[in-house]
C-alpha cells in the first residue's frame, strides 16, 4: 500500500468535506463580485472527486491528484474547472515518484505555472493566483533556502496564502468575472483566492496527519494512523 | 485535410454553427461540441478531446471557441489530446465558416486554415 497514496486520498476527502462546509461562505463571496456559483460548484466537484479517489484501487500520490483534477475539470463548472483541475491534472506528473520536499515543490510550481498561464492572470489582478503565488514562493523558498522541514514550509505556505487572500481585498479586479464591476469590485474579497486558501489548510492538516507529529490523540478511535510498516 | 472543431457553451449553438459551416465546407470535416453534459451550458475538457480525435484526418484540427472557460477548457484539451490542434482567435461562427471553405483547398494548411478563421475578425457587416 503507497502511504503517499493513502495521505492523498485523505487530503482530499478533507477539502471535499471543508469546501461543502464552506460552500455558504463562498457563494456569499462570489455573489458579491462574481454569479453566485462558486460554493455550489466546488463543492460539487470536491464532494465527486472524494468519490472517485475512493475507488481507485491502491492508488499511488500522483494517480490521487491526477483523478482529483480529472473529476474537478468535468464537474465543476466554468473557469474553475480547468483551472483547478486541469493544473491539478498537468502538475501530478511531478509526484510520479512519490511525495518528497523535492517533488513537492515542483508539483507546486507547476500548478502555479499552469493556473496563472491559463487564466493569465498575474500578481494583483484580484484573482486566486493572488493567495497561490505567495504560497508557491514561500513553500519553495522555506524548503530551499531556509531548509525548513516540509510541514514547517507548508505552515508558512498557508500564512502566506492567508495574506494574499487579505491584499485581495483593496484592490481592483482585472481579470475573471469580477473584471466587470470595474472599481465596484474593490471592498471584496475574492472568492476563488478563498477557496484556494482553504485548500492550502486542509494540506497542511492531512500533511501533519499523515507525518504523525501533531498532538497525539492516541483516545480518539476515529483518528486515522499510518501503519507503521518498518516495525 | 485540415479539421475543424466548433466548441460552444450551448451543445445546440455548436451544432448550429457547424450546420452554417458545413453547407459552405463541402467535406471538411467538422466537429460540434458543447454543454456541461448535464444539459446545462458549459464545456466538458473530455467532451473536446473526443471531438479533437473525431475530426483530426492528420492535418491537424483548427478550434473554434466561444468564450471565457470555453477557451481554457479547449486548451486543455488540446494538451491532453496529443492532437495537432490550435485555436482560431476568430468570432465563432465566421470564424467557423471561413475555416470551412478554406479547408476544402487542396494546398491547405493548419496555418492557412487557422489564418483563414482569424481573418473573419475583420468580416464588415454594414
Amino acid at each position: 500500500m503507497s502511504e503517499d497514496g493513502v495521505a492523498a486520498a485523505a487530503a482530499v476527502e478533507r477539502v471535499a468535506t471543508r469546501i461543502e462546509a464552506e460552500r455558504d461562505h463562498l457563494t456569499e463571496l462570489d455573489s458579491a463580485i462574481g454569479d453566485a456559483d462558486h460554493g455550489g460548484n466546488m463543492a460539487r466537484g470536491w464532494a465527486e472527486a472524494a468519490d472517485a479517489v475512493a475507488e481507485l484501487d491502491d492508488p499511488d500520490a500522483a494517480t490521487v491528484v491526477k483523478t482529483t483534477g480529472k473529476t474537478l475539470m468535468a464537474e465543476v463548472g466554468g473557469a474553475s474547472g480547468p483551472l483547478f483541475g486541469g493544473s491539478l491534472v498537468f502538475a501530478a506528473a511531478e509526484l510520479d515518484d512519490g511525495i518528497t520536499a523535492e517533488s513537492a515543490v515542483a508539483f507546486a510550481e507547476t500548478y502555479l505555472e499552469k493556473v496563472t498561464d491559463r487564466g493569465d492572470a498575474r500578481v494583483g489582478d484580484q484573482t486566486m493566483v493572488d493567495a497561490l503565488t505567495p504560497a508557491v514562493h514561500t513553500f519553495k523558498k522555506s524548503i530551499e533556502v531556509d531548509e525548513l522541514s516540509p510541514l514547517d514550509a507548508l505552515a508558512k505556505a498557508v500564512a502566506a496564502a492567508e495574506r494574499g487572500v487579505a491584499y485581495t481585498v483593496p484592490i481592483r479586479a482585472s481579470k475573471g468575472r469580477a473584471s466587470y464591476l470595474g472599481w465596484r469590485s474593490v471592498g471584496h474579497q475574492d472568492p476563488g483566492a478563498t477557496s484556494t486558501l482553504f485548500i492550502l489548510e486542509e494540506l497542511l492538516a492531512a500533511a501533519e496527519t499523515a507525518l504523525n507529529t501533531t498532538a497525539p490523540e492516541s483516545a480518539d478511535a476515529t483518528s486515522p494512523t499510518i501503519p507503521d510498516e518498518e516495525a | 485535410m485540415v479539421g475543424l472543431v466548433v466548441v460552444s457553451h450551448s451543445a445546440r449553438a455548436a451544432a448550429g454553427i457547424a450546420e452554417v459551416a458545413g453547407e459552405m465546407g463541402g467535406d471538411t470535416r467538422i466537429e460540434a461540441v458543447g454543454g456541461d453534459g448535464q444539459d446545462g451550458l458549459g464545456t466538458v475538457p473530455d467532451d473536446i478531446e473526443t471531438a479533437l480525435a473525431a475530426a483530426d484526418e492528420g492535418d491537424g484540427v483548427v478550434v473554434l471557441v466561444d468564450l471565457g472557460s470555453a477557451v481554457m477548457n479547449a486548451e486543455v484539451a488540446i494538451e491532453l489530446s496529443g492532437v495537432d490542434a490550435v485555436i482560431a482567435d476568430a468570432p465563432v461562427l465566421e470564424g467557423a465558416v471561413n475555416a470551412a471553405v478554406t479547408a476544402t483547398d487542396p494546398t491547405a494548411t493548419l496555418e492557412t486554415v487557422c489564418e483563414a478563421a482569424e481573418a473573419a475578425r475583420d468580416v464588415d457587416k454594414t
